[in-house]
């Protein structure tokens, strides 16, 4: 890392409130895990995510038994809420392996402290995004059936259809941001193997670790193997939400066929993923007292991000409306009608107040550094982004080419559940790691120390 | 276990600085076989230990060509060879159709090959290790450097290893058993 602690310019916070030693970062890191006691509010806050997940598996239940008539799901809206969730949860995956690889490569030193708990946050939402459509498709226990094994029904996946393009982009995704993160665990893992008091602490954590010793042998390969990662990872992310959006630009729907769908699918992903890192942040750097760490510097980069990103699919609208119009194409044409006036128009407005105006407010530096309204902010963002897919996949397909197969469609409260459900998981599963899992790199923050440097003679 | 025999001398140092120098003396006084432990990759430090030969790669080329030949032979071999259907017209072999999972495969053998790869030639999981054995060494996963000599290394001899490292303004040496 060539810029430890940059000079700041005139104004900007620093990465890393200056005074920290070696001892101090890993000490602060690692006792939030090994010597903070729980406190109440975690246990609130867990249960109650916890008892979401309970009316998650409640709704799978329920829904393995009576099948999946009991969502809203009809001819001719037959992906409903099921998709919905899936490109927006896997769209909100997406900032983690931004933050962990792209601005590794871009050698960008801020995200040393938000680049873990970001990370996690893909590995969480992907898992999340998994769930819909293996629960959409009738008979999930048959999952297997996607994948390329041979079998006595001698048959194979049709490899020229865009679902099975995302069977593979989806689970390579996640296998490749779990190896990432878990890389990234290691030297961490073995700072609270050394670290911990408690015996079944020091046995978890030391199986973990594997035994590293950082040898400076040891640290060489490790480091290429993480660039290399990054390397793998970085068109890997740009990739797999273009897969995601093949699913609909491959098929001749009207509102669905277009080009533009890969570039700003992937632009909206960051944008929701960047949002969801603010929700998470700012309660984060408060509860645990981490203000140093995530300093006012991180929440302005994201929201720079957010606003760049944001501006790039508020593009991928206005290209959207205009090839509607310049096509000529009366189907095409009436897309763009329909979603200004027909039926869905209050959240075609809403989607468009959400996604482009309100977060034009991100223009004002007070905007990008006060945590509470950037929160706010974010919540609008995570709002618009889910009604982006809504109208993406309900509205194209509700009034498609012949007026005799139109149709509405009323999401029960099945699908509520679920989709409230994985919300729950969601959480659960960030509980669970900002408990037992250092939620920053430790290592990182040490390279990014002034100490860290080697002074030549 | 031979507890008499020592496995090597441990030096400790304050900062990655002091380690580096201390490295760099120690591969010039003629010791090969050092290693060096710091709680933070140190730019510089494998070079100063001697330490040329990264295979990571290597590794991980070899998984991405395995990935992406497999990957799209894999899909030849089942829609144009084993079980071909005519969708659309289009030929048994639709290459362009078949470029995306042969990317993913290519990632995805990659980065295992890569993360396994590494692991391996760093020889973890490695759950006992003797330098483990040296209380001190807990430091080395948070604030503190250390430099070894290897007992094997043909130039180490107990007591003028000891005086050479003590020369090296170390804060305190270890004797690591075996």
């Amino acid at each position: 890392m060539d810029d430890r602690i940059e000079p700041t310019e005139a104004g900007q916070a620093p990465v890393i409130e200056p005074g920290y030693t070696f001892a101090t970062v890993t000490d602060k890191i690692s006792s939030i895990v090994l010597t903070r006691p729980t406190s109440n509010g975690w246990f609130l806050g867990f249960g109650v995510a916890f008892l979401i997940v309970m009316m998650l598996l409640y709704a799978i239940g329920y829904l393995f038994l009576k099948g999946v008539g009991i969502w809203g799901i009809t001819i001719p809206i037959a992906w409903g809420f099921a998709i919905v969730n899936f490109v927006w949860w896997i769209g909100i995956g997406h900032a983690g392996t931004l933050i962990s690889a792209i601005l590794l490569l871009l050698r960008q030193s801020w995200r040393n402290s938000i680049n873990r708990f970001a990370e996690a946050m893909t590995l969480f939402a992907v898992a999340c995004a998994g769930m819909f459509p293996l629960l959409h498709m009738g008979r999930p226990w048959l999952f297997y059936w996607l994948f390329p094994y041979p079998n006595t029904m001698q048959y194979w996946p049709q490899f020229r259809s865009p679902l099975v393009w995302d069977v593979f982009a989806v689970s390579t995704y996640f296998t490749v941001s779990l190896i990432f993160w878990f890389i990234g665990l290691i030297p961490d893992l073995a700072t609270l193997r050394d670290r911990s008091e408690n015996r079944a602490a020091k046995i978890m954590y030391g199986m973990l670790a594997m035994g590293w010793r950082g040898s400076a042998r040891h640290w060489h390969r490790y480091e290429t193997a993480y660039l290399l990662l990054a390397g793998l990872a970085t068109p890997l992310v740009l990739s797999v939400h273009t897969v995601v959006s093949f699913d609909f630009a491959i098929a001749i729907v009207p509102g669905w066929h277009t080009t533009i769908f890969p570039p700003y699918f992937v632009a909206g992903a960051i944008y929701s993923g960047f949002a969801m890192v603010l929700m998470l942040a700012i309660p984060i750097r408060k509860i645990y007292g981490l203000e140093d760490f995530i300093t006012e510097r991180h929440l302005d980069n994201s929201a720079k991000v957010m606003l760049a990103t944001g501006l790039i699919v508020a593009y991928g609208y206005g290209i959207e409306a205009f090839m509607g119009w310049y096509s000529g194409n009366r189907y095409d044409l009436f897309t763009l009608w329909n979603r200004l006036h027909g039926p869905y128009h209050f959240w075609y407005h809403a989607l468009l107040t959400c996604n482009i105006f309100i977060p034009q407010l991100l223009w004002i530096r007070k905007m990008r550094t006060q945590p509470l309204l950037l929160f706010l902010i974010s919540t609008v963002v995570l709002t618009g982004m889910w009604l982006e897919r809504f109208i993406i996949v309900v509205v194209s397909l509700h009034r498609d080419f012949l007026t005799s197969s139109w149709g509405m469609y009323y999401p029960t409260r099945w699908d509520w559940a679920v989709f409230i459900g994985t919300i729950g998981f969601f959480l659960a599963c960030m509980f669970l790691f900002v408990r037992i899992l250092p939620m920053i790199s430790i290592f990182e923050m040490r390279t990014l120390l002034p100490e860290a440097e080697v002074k030549a003679e | 276990m031979r507890r008499d025999r020592t496995y090597g001398l441990m030096a400790e140092f304050d900062t990655p600085t002091h380690l580096v120098e201390a490295a760099n003396a120690t591969r010039e006084a003629g010791y090969k076989k050092i290693d060096a432990y710091s709680p933070f990759p140190i730019e510089g430090l494998a070079e100063a230990i001697g330490f040329r030969h990264n295979l990571v790669p290597l590794v991980t080329l070899i998984g991405g060509l395995i990935g992406g030949l497999g990957g799209y032979f894999m899909q030849y071999w089942m829609m144009a060879i084993n079980y071909p259907i005519n969708v659309g017209g289009k030929p048994p072999n639709s290459w362009p159709a078949f470029i995306v999972i042969t990317f993913e495969m290519t990632i995805l053998f990659g980065a295992i090959f890569s993360v396994l790869g590494m692991l391996a030639l760093n020889g973890l999981p490695m759950p006992y290790h003797p330098v483990f054995n040296v209380p001190r060494f807990a430091m080395a996963t948070k604030d503190r450097f250390f430099l070894i000599v290897f007992a094997s290394d043909p130039k180490f001899e107990a007591m003028s290893t000891r005086q050479f490292l003590e020369g090296l303004g170390t804060r305190s040496i270890s004797e690591v058993p075996d």
